[in-house]
Protein backbone atom coordinates (compact mmCIF):
# COMPACT_ATOMS: atom_id res chain seq x y z
CA UNK A 1 0.00 0.00 0.00
CA UNK A 2 2.43 2.45 0.86
CA UNK A 3 5.01 1.43 -1.51
CA UNK A 4 2.20 1.57 -4.13
CA UNK A 5 1.13 5.48 -2.63
CA UNK A 6 5.30 6.27 -2.85
CA UNK A 7 5.26 5.07 -6.82
CA UNK A 8 2.30 6.59 -8.00
CA UNK A 9 2.96 9.89 -5.88
CA UNK A 10 6.58 9.59 -8.27
CA UNK A 11 5.27 9.27 -11.27
CA UNK A 12 3.17 12.20 -10.78
CA UNK A 13 5.80 14.33 -9.29
CA UNK A 14 8.15 13.32 -11.88
CA UNK A 15 4.74 14.52 -14.77
CA UNK A 16 4.99 17.35 -13.14
CA UNK A 17 8.53 18.31 -13.16
CA UNK A 18 8.42 18.50 -9.21
CA UNK A 19 11.32 15.83 -8.93
CA UNK A 20 13.80 18.09 -10.27
CA UNK A 21 13.08 21.35 -8.41
CA UNK A 22 13.00 19.19 -5.38
CA UNK A 23 16.66 17.41 -6.85
CA UNK A 24 17.62 21.54 -6.76
CA UNK A 25 18.05 21.64 -3.13
CA UNK A 26 19.84 18.20 -2.89
CA UNK A 27 22.83 19.18 -0.67
CA UNK A 28 20.53 20.99 1.86
CA UNK A 29 18.48 18.01 1.98
CA UNK A 30 21.12 15.89 2.70
CA UNK A 31 22.42 18.18 5.78
CA UNK A 32 19.55 19.73 6.90
CA UNK A 33 18.20 15.54 7.06
CA UNK A 34 20.62 14.71 9.09
CA UNK A 35 20.02 18.05 11.54
CA UNK A 36 16.65 16.62 11.76
CA UNK A 37 17.45 13.09 12.69
CA UNK A 38 19.60 13.65 15.20
CA UNK A 39 16.41 16.07 16.80
CA UNK A 40 14.52 12.54 16.68
CA UNK A 41 17.46 10.41 18.03
CA UNK A 42 18.00 12.86 20.93
CA UNK A 43 14.50 13.79 21.84
CA UNK A 44 13.30 10.28 21.52
CA UNK A 45 16.27 9.12 23.31
CA UNK A 46 15.81 11.20 26.47
CA UNK A 47 12.03 10.96 26.29
CA UNK A 48 12.48 6.98 26.12
CA UNK A 49 15.17 6.46 28.84
CA UNK A 50 12.84 9.09 31.37
CA UNK A 51 9.50 8.10 30.11
CA UNK A 52 9.42 4.48 30.93
CA UNK A 53 11.23 4.23 33.67
CA UNK A 54 8.87 7.18 35.11
CA UNK A 55 5.65 5.08 34.26
CA UNK A 56 6.88 1.95 36.35
CA UNK A 57 7.35 3.92 39.13
CA UNK A 58 4.04 5.09 38.53
CA UNK A 59 2.67 2.28 38.14
CA UNK A 60 4.29 0.46 41.07
CA UNK A 61 4.03 3.06 43.04
CA UNK A 62 2.24 2.41 46.51
CA UNK A 63 1.21 5.74 46.43
CA UNK A 64 -2.18 6.28 44.67
CA UNK A 65 -1.72 10.29 45.57
CA UNK A 66 1.50 10.48 43.78
CA UNK A 67 0.36 8.29 40.75
CA UNK A 68 -2.77 10.46 40.45
CA UNK A 69 -0.73 13.51 40.99
CA UNK A 70 1.81 12.72 38.10
CA UNK A 71 -1.71 11.93 35.76
CA UNK A 72 -3.25 15.05 36.27
CA UNK A 73 0.24 16.78 35.36
CA UNK A 74 0.46 14.07 32.61
CA UNK A 75 -3.10 15.06 31.52
CA UNK A 76 -2.25 19.05 32.02
CA UNK A 77 0.79 18.41 29.49
CA UNK A 78 -1.04 16.76 26.75
CA UNK A 79 -3.74 19.76 26.76
CA UNK A 80 -1.34 22.36 25.91
CA UNK A 81 -0.70 22.73 21.91
CA UNK A 82 2.40 22.19 20.60
CA UNK A 83 3.81 25.44 19.23
CA UNK A 84 2.95 26.31 22.94
CA UNK A 85 5.52 23.95 24.78
CA UNK A 86 8.17 25.31 22.35
CA UNK A 87 7.29 28.42 22.66
CA UNK A 88 7.39 28.24 26.83
CA UNK A 89 10.80 26.34 26.38
CA UNK A 90 12.16 28.94 23.98
CA UNK A 91 10.86 31.66 26.58
CA UNK A 92 12.89 29.65 28.99
CA UNK A 93 16.19 28.60 27.78
CA UNK A 94 16.14 30.97 24.72
CA UNK A 95 16.70 30.19 20.56
CA UNK A 96 18.39 27.24 19.35
CA UNK A 97 19.23 23.13 19.40
CA UNK A 98 18.24 22.99 23.14
CA UNK A 99 15.26 24.68 23.56
CA UNK A 100 13.91 22.57 20.25
CA UNK A 101 14.90 19.60 22.37
CA UNK A 102 13.25 20.54 25.61
CA UNK A 103 9.83 20.81 23.62
CA UNK A 104 10.49 17.34 21.54
CA UNK A 105 11.06 15.53 24.96
CA UNK A 106 7.95 16.68 26.47
CA UNK A 107 6.03 16.28 24.15
CA UNK A 108 7.32 12.55 23.34
CA UNK A 109 7.59 11.77 26.99
CA UNK A 110 3.79 12.16 27.02
CA UNK A 111 2.71 9.06 25.28
CA UNK A 112 5.83 6.61 26.22
CA UNK A 113 5.24 7.17 30.02
CA UNK A 114 1.32 7.10 29.70
CA UNK A 115 1.72 3.76 27.84
CA UNK A 116 4.19 1.83 30.26
CA UNK A 117 1.79 2.93 32.89
CA UNK A 118 -1.29 1.19 30.97
CA UNK A 119 0.92 -1.52 30.06
CA UNK A 120 2.38 -2.39 33.29
CA UNK A 121 -1.66 -2.14 35.24
CA UNK A 122 -2.71 -4.28 32.48
CA UNK A 123 -0.69 -7.53 33.68
CA UNK A 124 -3.43 -9.59 35.92
CA UNK A 125 -2.91 -9.79 39.35
CA UNK A 126 -2.76 -13.62 39.11
CA UNK A 127 0.29 -13.55 37.49
CA UNK A 128 1.96 -11.43 40.07
CA UNK A 129 0.37 -13.44 43.01
CA UNK A 130 2.10 -16.42 41.28
CA UNK A 131 5.52 -14.89 40.59
CA UNK A 132 5.63 -13.78 44.59
CA UNK A 133 4.06 -17.05 45.72
CA UNK A 134 7.14 -18.97 44.09
CA UNK A 135 9.70 -16.90 45.29
CA UNK A 136 10.55 -13.99 42.80
CA UNK A 137 11.90 -10.75 44.47
CA UNK A 138 10.62 -7.68 43.26
CA UNK A 139 13.01 -6.84 40.64
CA UNK A 140 12.66 -10.30 39.37
CA UNK A 141 9.01 -9.84 39.43
CA UNK A 142 9.53 -6.33 37.14
CA UNK A 143 12.29 -7.97 34.33
CA UNK A 144 10.72 -11.46 34.31
CA UNK A 145 6.98 -10.70 34.40
CA UNK A 146 5.47 -7.00 34.26
CA UNK A 147 8.20 -5.92 31.69
CA UNK A 148 7.66 -8.84 29.14
CA UNK A 149 3.84 -8.49 29.37
CA UNK A 150 3.06 -4.90 29.14
CA UNK A 151 6.09 -5.23 26.73
CA UNK A 152 3.89 -4.74 23.15
CA UNK A 153 1.57 -2.00 24.84
CA UNK A 154 5.15 0.07 25.81
CA UNK A 155 6.44 -0.80 22.33
CA UNK A 156 2.98 0.88 21.06
CA UNK A 157 3.25 4.13 23.37
CA UNK A 158 6.94 4.80 21.91
CA UNK A 159 5.81 4.16 18.08
CA UNK A 160 3.12 6.40 18.75
CA UNK A 161 5.19 8.91 20.84
CA UNK A 162 8.25 8.83 17.78
CA UNK A 163 5.58 9.58 15.12
CA UNK A 164 4.08 12.47 16.54
CA UNK A 165 8.40 13.79 17.36
CA UNK A 166 9.13 12.95 14.02
CA UNK A 167 6.07 15.25 12.55
CA UNK A 168 6.70 18.09 15.41
CA UNK A 169 11.07 18.24 14.25
CA UNK A 170 9.81 20.76 11.63
CA UNK A 171 8.31 23.27 14.28
CA UNK A 172 11.74 23.07 15.76
CA UNK A 173 13.15 25.56 12.92
CA UNK A 174 10.50 28.04 14.67
CA UNK A 175 12.77 28.17 17.66
CA UNK A 176 15.85 27.68 15.83
CA UNK A 177 16.35 24.48 16.10
CA UNK A 178 17.44 23.26 12.83
CA UNK A 179 15.73 20.26 10.45
CA UNK A 180 13.84 20.22 7.52
CA UNK A 181 11.56 22.74 8.82
CA UNK A 182 13.87 25.12 7.64
CA UNK A 183 13.24 24.05 3.76
CA UNK A 184 9.30 23.84 4.25
CA UNK A 185 9.09 27.41 6.27
CA UNK A 186 11.40 28.59 3.74
CA UNK A 187 9.15 27.20 1.09
CA UNK A 188 6.29 28.71 2.34
CA UNK A 189 7.66 31.91 3.24
CA UNK A 190 9.32 32.20 -0.38
CA UNK A 191 6.06 30.71 -2.41
CA UNK A 192 7.75 28.01 -3.68
CA UNK A 193 6.37 24.23 -3.68
CA UNK A 194 9.88 22.84 -5.09
CA UNK A 195 11.46 24.23 -1.38
CA UNK A 196 8.36 22.83 0.55
CA UNK A 197 8.13 19.81 -0.52
CA UNK A 198 11.91 19.83 -0.51
CA UNK A 199 11.24 19.64 3.16
CA UNK A 200 7.65 17.94 3.30
CA UNK A 201 8.78 15.29 1.20
CA UNK A 202 11.74 13.80 3.72
CA UNK A 203 10.14 14.27 6.71
CA UNK A 204 6.87 11.81 5.80
CA UNK A 205 9.27 9.71 4.11
CA UNK A 206 10.91 9.63 7.52
CA UNK A 207 7.81 9.25 9.79
CA UNK A 208 7.40 5.85 7.48
CA UNK A 209 10.58 5.00 8.28
CA UNK A 210 10.73 5.34 11.95
CA UNK A 211 7.22 3.56 12.40
CA UNK A 212 8.68 0.79 10.17
CA UNK A 213 11.63 0.36 12.59
CA UNK A 214 9.80 0.65 15.51
CA UNK A 215 6.88 -2.00 14.27
CA UNK A 216 9.72 -4.19 13.54
CA UNK A 217 11.24 -4.05 17.03
CA UNK A 218 7.54 -4.72 18.33
CA UNK A 219 7.56 -7.71 16.02
CA UNK A 220 10.58 -9.30 17.20
CA UNK A 221 11.35 -8.26 20.71
CA UNK A 222 7.76 -9.29 22.17
CA UNK A 223 7.74 -12.60 23.37
CA UNK A 224 5.46 -14.76 20.65
CA UNK A 225 2.99 -15.64 23.62
CA UNK A 226 1.92 -12.11 24.44
CA UNK A 227 2.38 -10.69 20.83
CA UNK A 228 -0.83 -10.30 19.09
CA UNK A 229 0.92 -9.63 15.97
CA UNK A 230 2.36 -13.12 15.91
CA UNK B 1 5.43 -30.78 59.09
CA UNK B 2 3.88 -27.47 59.36
CA UNK B 3 2.14 -26.56 62.55
CA UNK B 4 0.16 -23.64 63.11
CA UNK B 5 0.69 -22.25 66.70
CA UNK B 6 -2.18 -19.98 67.56
CA UNK B 7 -2.42 -18.28 64.31
CA UNK B 8 -4.59 -15.57 64.15
CA UNK B 9 -5.17 -12.08 61.07
CA UNK B 10 -6.67 -8.78 61.46
CA UNK B 11 -7.32 -7.16 58.84
CA UNK B 12 -7.68 -3.64 59.19
CA UNK B 13 -10.27 -4.19 62.47
CA UNK B 14 -11.82 -7.38 60.42
CA UNK B 15 -10.41 -10.56 61.88
CA UNK B 16 -10.03 -12.83 58.82
CA UNK B 17 -7.98 -15.94 61.02
CA UNK B 18 -9.00 -16.08 64.50
CA UNK B 19 -6.78 -18.11 67.07
CA UNK B 20 -5.94 -21.18 64.67
CA UNK B 21 -4.01 -24.13 65.86
CA UNK B 22 -3.59 -27.28 63.53
CA UNK B 23 -0.63 -29.62 62.44
CA UNK B 24 -0.06 -31.19 58.86
CA UNK B 25 1.71 -34.39 59.54
CA UNK B 26 4.41 -34.91 56.17
CA UNK B 27 2.75 -36.40 53.55
CA UNK B 28 -0.69 -35.40 54.35
CA UNK B 29 -3.13 -33.60 52.05
CA UNK B 30 -4.88 -31.14 54.65
CA UNK B 31 -8.16 -29.53 52.66
CA UNK B 32 -8.98 -26.27 54.25
CA UNK B 33 -13.10 -26.52 53.81
CA UNK B 34 -15.81 -23.68 54.79
CA UNK B 35 -17.85 -21.23 52.93
CA UNK B 36 -16.52 -18.41 50.92
CA UNK B 37 -14.78 -15.76 53.26
CA UNK B 38 -14.19 -17.59 56.40
CA UNK B 39 -10.63 -17.43 56.03
CA UNK B 40 -9.33 -20.36 54.10
CA UNK B 41 -7.06 -18.30 51.67
CA UNK B 42 -5.76 -16.11 54.34
CA UNK B 43 -4.75 -18.89 56.46
CA UNK B 44 -3.22 -20.97 53.53
CA UNK B 45 -1.09 -17.56 52.92
CA UNK B 46 0.38 -17.25 56.06
CA UNK B 47 2.41 -20.26 55.36
CA UNK B 48 4.44 -19.22 52.91
CA UNK B 49 4.07 -15.38 53.65
CA UNK B 50 2.18 -13.75 51.18
CA UNK B 51 0.58 -12.53 54.18
CA UNK B 52 1.87 -12.18 57.61
CA UNK B 53 -0.08 -12.93 60.65
CA UNK B 54 -0.98 -10.35 63.22
CA UNK B 55 0.40 -12.95 65.91
CA UNK B 56 1.20 -16.40 66.29
CA UNK B 57 3.74 -18.69 65.30
CA UNK B 58 3.59 -20.97 62.26
CA UNK B 59 6.30 -24.04 61.82
CA UNK B 60 6.96 -25.96 58.84
CA UNK B 61 9.39 -28.71 59.00
CA UNK B 62 10.32 -27.25 62.48
CA UNK B 63 11.68 -24.27 61.67
CA UNK B 64 9.63 -20.62 62.36
CA UNK B 65 8.61 -18.96 59.22
CA UNK B 66 9.29 -15.86 60.51
CA UNK B 67 12.63 -16.66 60.81
CA UNK B 68 13.10 -17.66 57.37
CA UNK B 69 14.06 -15.58 54.40
CA UNK B 70 10.68 -15.09 52.63
CA UNK B 71 11.86 -15.33 49.42
CA UNK B 72 13.60 -18.34 50.06
CA UNK B 73 11.06 -19.58 52.27
CA UNK B 74 9.02 -19.09 48.64
CA UNK B 75 10.70 -21.22 46.94
CA UNK B 76 10.68 -24.36 49.21
CA UNK B 77 6.78 -24.43 48.64
CA UNK B 78 4.87 -24.82 45.85
CA UNK B 79 1.94 -22.60 45.12
CA UNK B 80 -1.14 -23.19 42.94
CA UNK B 81 -3.48 -20.83 42.25
CA UNK B 82 -7.22 -20.77 40.75
CA UNK B 83 -6.33 -18.58 38.28
CA UNK B 84 -3.44 -20.52 37.43
CA UNK B 85 -0.90 -17.80 36.74
CA UNK B 86 0.74 -19.20 34.07
CA UNK B 87 3.08 -16.48 32.47
CA UNK B 88 1.91 -15.56 28.92
CA UNK B 89 5.78 -14.59 27.84
CA UNK B 90 7.25 -17.89 28.80
CA UNK B 91 6.45 -21.29 27.16
CA UNK B 92 5.05 -24.08 29.12
CA UNK B 93 8.44 -25.49 29.27
CA UNK B 94 10.07 -22.22 30.79
CA UNK B 95 7.17 -21.60 33.05
CA UNK B 96 7.46 -25.19 34.30
CA UNK B 97 11.28 -24.45 35.04
CA UNK B 98 10.98 -20.75 37.01
CA UNK B 99 11.78 -22.20 40.61
CA UNK B 100 14.39 -23.93 39.33
CA UNK B 101 15.65 -21.13 37.31
CA UNK B 102 15.56 -18.86 40.42
CA UNK B 103 16.92 -21.26 42.05
CA UNK B 104 19.87 -21.60 40.04
CA UNK B 105 19.49 -25.10 39.03
CA UNK B 106 20.96 -27.48 36.19
CA UNK B 107 19.29 -26.08 33.04
CA UNK B 108 19.37 -29.07 31.52
CA UNK B 109 18.60 -31.07 34.25
CA UNK B 110 15.25 -29.09 35.25
CA UNK B 111 14.11 -29.14 31.48
CA UNK B 112 14.51 -33.02 31.53
CA UNK B 113 12.24 -33.42 34.87
CA UNK B 114 9.41 -30.90 33.65
CA UNK B 115 9.40 -33.42 30.60
CA UNK B 116 8.70 -35.83 33.32
CA UNK B 117 6.21 -34.02 35.00
CA UNK B 118 4.44 -33.06 32.56
CA UNK B 119 4.11 -37.07 31.23
CA UNK B 120 2.73 -37.74 35.02
CA UNK B 121 -0.03 -35.93 33.87
CA UNK B 122 -0.94 -37.11 30.88
CA UNK B 123 0.47 -33.76 28.67
CA UNK B 124 3.02 -35.08 25.66
CA UNK B 125 6.23 -33.38 26.21
CA UNK B 126 7.07 -33.44 22.70
CA UNK B 127 3.90 -31.62 21.94
CA UNK B 128 3.52 -29.33 24.85
CA UNK B 129 6.67 -28.70 26.28
CA UNK B 130 7.13 -25.84 23.21
CA UNK B 131 3.66 -24.33 23.60
CA UNK B 132 2.72 -20.98 24.94
CA UNK B 133 -0.29 -20.88 27.51
CA UNK B 134 -2.91 -19.59 25.02
CA UNK B 135 -2.51 -22.33 23.39
CA UNK B 136 -3.39 -24.48 25.80
CA UNK B 137 -7.07 -25.46 27.15
CA UNK B 138 -8.19 -24.28 30.70
CA UNK B 139 -7.49 -28.16 32.09
CA UNK B 140 -3.90 -28.39 30.17
CA UNK B 141 -3.06 -25.14 31.62
CA UNK B 142 -4.23 -25.98 34.87
CA UNK B 143 -2.25 -29.19 35.07
CA UNK B 144 0.92 -26.93 34.20
CA UNK B 145 0.39 -25.22 36.99
CA UNK B 146 0.17 -27.95 39.25
CA UNK B 147 3.09 -29.56 37.29
CA UNK B 148 5.26 -25.94 37.90
CA UNK B 149 4.54 -25.94 41.58
CA UNK B 150 6.34 -29.60 41.89
CA UNK B 151 9.34 -28.51 39.62
CA UNK B 152 11.76 -27.55 41.87
CA UNK B 153 10.52 -30.72 44.02
CA UNK B 154 9.15 -28.75 47.15
CA UNK B 155 8.52 -30.77 50.24
CA UNK B 156 5.11 -28.76 51.03
CA UNK B 157 2.32 -27.73 48.15
CA UNK B 158 -0.28 -25.06 49.02
CA UNK B 159 -3.36 -25.22 46.58
CA UNK B 160 -5.99 -22.45 46.91
CA UNK B 161 -8.86 -23.85 45.36
CA UNK B 162 -6.81 -25.17 42.17
CA UNK B 163 -9.48 -26.91 40.64
CA UNK B 164 -12.72 -24.44 40.95
CA UNK B 165 -12.74 -23.10 37.89
CA UNK B 166 -12.26 -26.17 35.71
CA UNK B 167 -15.30 -28.28 34.21
CA UNK B 168 -17.07 -30.93 36.32
CA UNK B 169 -16.11 -33.95 34.13
CA UNK B 170 -12.53 -32.69 33.46
CA UNK B 171 -11.71 -31.91 37.35
CA UNK B 172 -12.65 -35.41 38.26
CA UNK B 173 -10.03 -36.75 35.92
CA UNK B 174 -7.70 -33.77 36.95
CA UNK B 175 -8.50 -34.78 40.62
CA UNK B 176 -7.45 -38.15 40.09
CA UNK B 177 -4.70 -37.47 38.28
CA UNK B 178 -3.56 -35.29 41.12
CA UNK B 179 -3.79 -38.34 43.99
CA UNK B 180 -1.95 -40.73 41.38
CA UNK B 181 0.38 -37.79 41.36
CA UNK B 182 0.34 -37.37 45.30
CA UNK B 183 0.19 -41.37 46.23
CA UNK B 184 3.91 -41.09 43.95
CA UNK B 185 5.74 -37.85 45.11
CA UNK B 186 3.82 -37.70 48.78
CA UNK B 187 4.07 -34.02 48.91
CA UNK B 188 2.62 -32.11 52.35
CA UNK B 189 -0.47 -30.77 51.05
CA UNK B 190 -2.50 -27.68 52.53
CA UNK B 191 -5.56 -27.18 49.71
CA UNK B 192 -7.80 -24.86 49.64
CA UNK B 193 -11.50 -25.95 48.62
CA UNK B 194 -15.36 -25.24 49.28
CA UNK B 195 -16.53 -28.22 47.47
CA UNK B 196 -16.90 -31.10 50.15
CA UNK B 197 -17.21 -33.67 47.58
CA UNK B 198 -13.32 -32.71 46.63
CA UNK B 199 -12.34 -32.58 50.39
CA UNK B 200 -13.55 -36.07 51.06
CA UNK B 201 -11.45 -37.14 47.55
CA UNK B 202 -8.86 -35.50 48.09
CA UNK B 203 -8.30 -34.85 51.83
CA UNK B 204 -6.21 -37.27 54.61
CA UNK B 205 -7.41 -34.46 57.25
CA UNK B 206 -10.40 -31.76 56.57
CA UNK B 207 -10.21 -28.47 58.33
CA UNK B 208 -13.26 -26.90 58.32
CA UNK B 209 -13.53 -22.89 58.77
CA UNK B 210 -15.98 -20.65 60.03
CA UNK B 211 -15.49 -16.88 60.07
CA UNK B 212 -11.91 -17.34 60.68
CA UNK B 213 -12.50 -19.74 63.38
CA UNK B 214 -11.50 -23.49 62.97
CA UNK B 215 -14.53 -25.40 64.08
CA UNK B 216 -13.24 -28.86 63.57
CA UNK B 217 -10.21 -31.14 62.21
CA UNK B 218 -10.32 -34.86 61.47
CA UNK B 219 -10.52 -37.17 59.11
CA UNK B 220 -12.93 -37.02 56.02
CA UNK B 221 -14.93 -40.44 57.58
CA UNK B 222 -15.18 -38.86 60.95
CA UNK B 223 -16.64 -35.33 59.69
CA UNK B 224 -18.99 -37.02 58.07
CA UNK B 225 -20.24 -39.68 60.25
CA UNK B 226 -19.41 -37.23 63.38
CA UNK B 227 -20.43 -33.67 62.70
CA UNK B 228 -19.26 -31.21 66.35
CA UNK B 229 -21.91 -28.90 65.52
CA UNK B 230 -24.80 -28.15 63.37
CA UNK B 231 -22.46 -25.77 61.22
CA UNK B 232 -20.86 -28.57 59.68
CA UNK B 233 -23.46 -31.36 59.75
CA UNK B 234 -25.11 -28.44 57.33
CA UNK B 235 -22.37 -27.76 55.85
CA UNK B 236 -21.37 -31.46 54.64
CA UNK B 237 -25.03 -31.99 53.90
CA UNK B 238 -28.01 -34.26 54.70
CA UNK B 239 -26.53 -37.03 52.73
CA UNK B 240 -23.40 -37.03 54.28
CA UNK B 241 -23.62 -40.93 54.89
CA UNK B 242 -23.68 -41.85 51.36
CA UNK B 243 -21.01 -39.62 50.70
CA UNK B 244 -19.43 -42.00 53.39
CA UNK B 245 -19.43 -44.68 50.66
CA UNK B 246 -17.21 -43.29 48.46
CA UNK B 247 -14.59 -43.32 50.90
CA UNK B 248 -15.21 -47.17 52.25
CA UNK B 249 -13.51 -49.98 49.54
CA UNK B 250 -15.64 -53.07 48.83
CA UNK B 251 -12.90 -54.43 50.70
CA UNK B 252 -14.33 -53.48 54.11
CA UNK B 253 -17.61 -54.48 53.82
CA UNK B 254 -16.96 -58.00 52.06
CA UNK B 255 -17.61 -61.30 53.38
CA UNK B 256 -14.85 -63.38 52.51
CA UNK B 257 -14.23 -66.98 52.07
CA UNK B 258 -17.85 -67.18 50.20
CA UNK B 259 -19.20 -70.83 49.53
CA UNK B 260 -18.92 -71.48 45.78
CA UNK B 261 -19.59 -74.41 43.35
CA UNK B 262 -17.55 -75.22 39.99
CA UNK B 263 -19.60 -76.67 36.55
CA UNK B 264 -19.13 -80.13 37.36
CA UNK B 265 -20.44 -80.29 41.28
CA UNK B 266 -24.35 -81.65 41.30
CA UNK B 267 -27.60 -78.88 41.84
CA UNK B 268 -27.57 -81.36 44.88
CA UNK B 269 -24.00 -79.88 46.11
CA UNK B 270 -25.33 -76.25 45.63
CA UNK B 271 -28.48 -76.46 47.35
CA UNK B 272 -26.91 -77.95 50.57
CA UNK B 273 -24.44 -75.12 50.72
CA UNK B 274 -27.26 -72.55 50.44
CA UNK B 275 -29.24 -74.20 52.67
CA UNK B 276 -25.73 -74.19 55.01
CA UNK B 277 -25.72 -70.29 54.85
CA UNK B 278 -29.02 -69.59 54.46
CA UNK B 279 -28.48 -68.04 50.59
CA UNK B 280 -30.37 -67.92 47.92
CA UNK B 281 -27.86 -68.00 45.15
CA UNK B 282 -24.11 -69.32 44.68
CA UNK B 283 -21.63 -68.60 42.66
CA UNK B 284 -19.98 -70.85 40.11
CA UNK B 285 -16.40 -70.73 39.05
CA UNK B 286 -13.72 -71.77 36.69
CA UNK B 287 -11.29 -74.17 36.72
CA UNK B 288 -8.90 -71.71 38.66
CA UNK B 289 -11.32 -69.70 40.73
CA UNK B 290 -12.58 -66.98 38.17
CA UNK B 291 -16.38 -65.75 38.83
CA UNK B 292 -18.28 -67.65 35.80
CA UNK B 293 -21.66 -67.15 36.90
CA UNK B 294 -24.54 -67.99 39.22
CA UNK B 295 -27.13 -70.78 40.31
CA UNK B 296 -29.79 -69.77 41.95
CA UNK B 297 -32.05 -71.73 44.99
CA UNK B 298 -34.97 -72.51 43.41
CA UNK B 299 -33.16 -73.49 40.09
CA UNK B 300 -30.91 -75.81 42.41
CA UNK B 301 -33.27 -77.34 45.10
CA UNK B 302 -34.50 -81.19 44.42
CA UNK B 303 -33.56 -80.87 40.66
CA UNK B 304 -31.20 -83.82 39.30
CA UNK B 305 -27.99 -82.29 37.14
CA UNK B 306 -25.04 -80.16 37.69
CA UNK B 307 -24.54 -76.70 38.01
CA UNK B 308 -22.41 -76.50 34.91
CA UNK B 309 -25.74 -77.14 33.23
CA UNK B 310 -28.14 -75.04 35.33
CA UNK B 311 -25.96 -71.73 35.70
CA UNK B 312 -27.08 -68.27 35.05
CA UNK B 313 -24.58 -65.49 33.77
CA UNK B 314 -23.46 -63.21 36.58
CA UNK B 315 -25.60 -59.86 36.20
CA UNK B 316 -22.48 -57.82 37.42
CA UNK B 317 -19.45 -57.87 39.39
CA UNK B 318 -17.31 -55.56 41.80
CA UNK B 319 -13.92 -55.33 42.42
CA UNK B 320 -12.13 -55.42 45.55
CA UNK B 321 -10.58 -52.17 45.22
CA UNK B 322 -14.29 -50.09 44.26
CA UNK B 323 -15.31 -48.03 46.83
CA UNK B 324 -18.91 -48.81 47.73
CA UNK B 325 -20.61 -45.99 46.01
CA UNK B 326 -20.42 -47.90 43.05
CA UNK B 327 -20.80 -51.14 44.57
CA UNK B 328 -24.09 -49.26 45.83
CA UNK B 329 -24.97 -48.15 42.60
CA UNK B 330 -24.52 -51.55 40.81
CA UNK B 331 -26.93 -53.08 43.40
CA UNK B 332 -30.04 -50.71 42.96
CA UNK B 333 -29.03 -50.66 39.12
CA UNK B 334 -29.02 -54.64 39.10
CA UNK B 335 -32.06 -54.95 42.02
CA UNK B 336 -30.13 -57.10 43.37
CA UNK B 337 -29.31 -57.36 47.18
CA UNK B 338 -25.59 -58.97 47.12
CA UNK B 339 -22.86 -58.41 44.81
CA UNK B 340 -19.90 -61.05 43.95
CA UNK B 341 -16.50 -59.35 44.73
CA UNK B 342 -13.38 -60.34 42.51
CA UNK B 343 -9.87 -58.90 42.54
CA UNK B 344 -8.20 -57.44 39.39
CA UNK B 345 -7.25 -60.78 37.59
CA UNK B 346 -11.51 -61.90 38.29
CA UNK B 347 -10.72 -63.97 40.91
CA UNK B 348 -13.67 -64.68 43.13
CA UNK B 349 -13.01 -63.22 46.42
CA UNK B 350 -16.31 -62.85 48.44
CA UNK B 351 -19.42 -60.75 48.60
CA UNK B 352 -20.96 -57.85 49.85
CA UNK B 353 -24.72 -57.70 50.91
CA UNK B 354 -26.88 -54.75 51.23
CA UNK B 355 -27.03 -55.50 54.81
CA UNK B 356 -23.37 -55.75 55.31
CA UNK B 357 -22.99 -52.17 53.93
CA UNK B 358 -26.01 -50.53 56.19
CA UNK B 359 -24.33 -52.44 59.02
CA UNK B 360 -20.37 -51.28 58.44
CA UNK B 361 -22.04 -47.72 57.98
CA UNK B 362 -24.09 -48.00 61.30
CA UNK B 363 -20.93 -49.12 63.05
CA UNK B 364 -19.42 -45.96 63.86
CA UNK B 365 -22.65 -44.54 64.92
CA UNK B 366 -23.06 -47.08 67.42
CA UNK B 367 -19.69 -47.42 69.14
CA UNK B 368 -19.91 -43.67 70.33
N1 LIG C 1 -6.17 -8.05 51.87
C1 LIG C 1 -7.30 -8.00 52.61
N2 LIG C 1 -7.71 -6.84 53.18
C2 LIG C 1 -8.82 -6.81 53.94
N3 LIG C 1 -9.61 -7.85 54.17
C3 LIG C 1 -9.28 -9.04 53.63
C4 LIG C 1 -8.10 -9.17 52.82
N4 LIG C 1 -8.02 -10.45 52.42
C5 LIG C 1 -9.09 -11.08 52.94
N5 LIG C 1 -9.85 -10.23 53.68
C6 LIG C 1 -11.07 -10.59 54.43
O1 LIG C 1 -10.77 -11.68 55.25
C7 LIG C 1 -11.83 -12.61 55.26
C8 LIG C 1 -11.31 -13.97 54.85
O2 LIG C 1 -10.91 -13.94 53.50
P1 LIG C 1 -10.33 -15.20 52.73
O3 LIG C 1 -9.25 -15.81 53.56
O4 LIG C 1 -9.96 -14.78 51.38
O5 LIG C 1 -11.59 -16.16 52.68
P2 LIG C 1 -11.82 -17.52 51.87
O6 LIG C 1 -10.57 -17.86 51.15
O7 LIG C 1 -12.19 -18.52 52.91
O8 LIG C 1 -12.97 -17.27 50.95
C9 LIG C 1 -12.89 -12.06 54.35
O9 LIG C 1 -13.86 -11.42 55.15
C10 LIG C 1 -12.17 -11.07 53.51
O10 LIG C 1 -13.02 -10.02 53.14
MG1 LIG D 1 -10.31 -18.00 49.00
Amino acid sequence: MVLLAVFALGVWAQASGIVPAILKYREDIVYLARQHMMLVAISGGIAIAIGVPLGIVIARSRLPLLGAAIGQVINLGTTIPTLAILALAMTVLGLGTPSALFGLVVLTLLPVMLNTVAGLKSVPAPLIEAARGMGMTGAQILLKVELPNAMFVILAGIRTALAINVGTVPLAFLIGGGGLGELIFTGIDLMEPGLLLAGAVPTALLAVLVDIIVGQLQFWLVPRGVNPLR
Amino acid sequence: MIRLDHVSKIFAGITAVDGVDMEVGAGEVCVLLGPSGCGKTTTMKMINRLIQPTSGKIFVDGRDTATVDEVTLRRSIGYVIQQIGLFPNKTVEDNICVVPDLLGHDRRQSRKRAAQLLEMVNLDPGIFLKRYPKELSGGQQQRVGVVRALAADPPVLLMDEPFGAIDPINREVIQDEFMKLQAELKKTVVFVSHDIDEAVKMASRVAIFRAGRLIQYDTPDNILAHPVDSFVADFVGSDRTLKRLRLLKVAEAMVGDPPLVRADDTLETAARLMAERGHVSIVMVGPRGRARGFVRLDAAHGRPGTVGEHHEKLPCMVNLRDDLRTAVSLMFMHDLTWLPCVDDDGFYRGYVTQRGITHLLGATYRDR
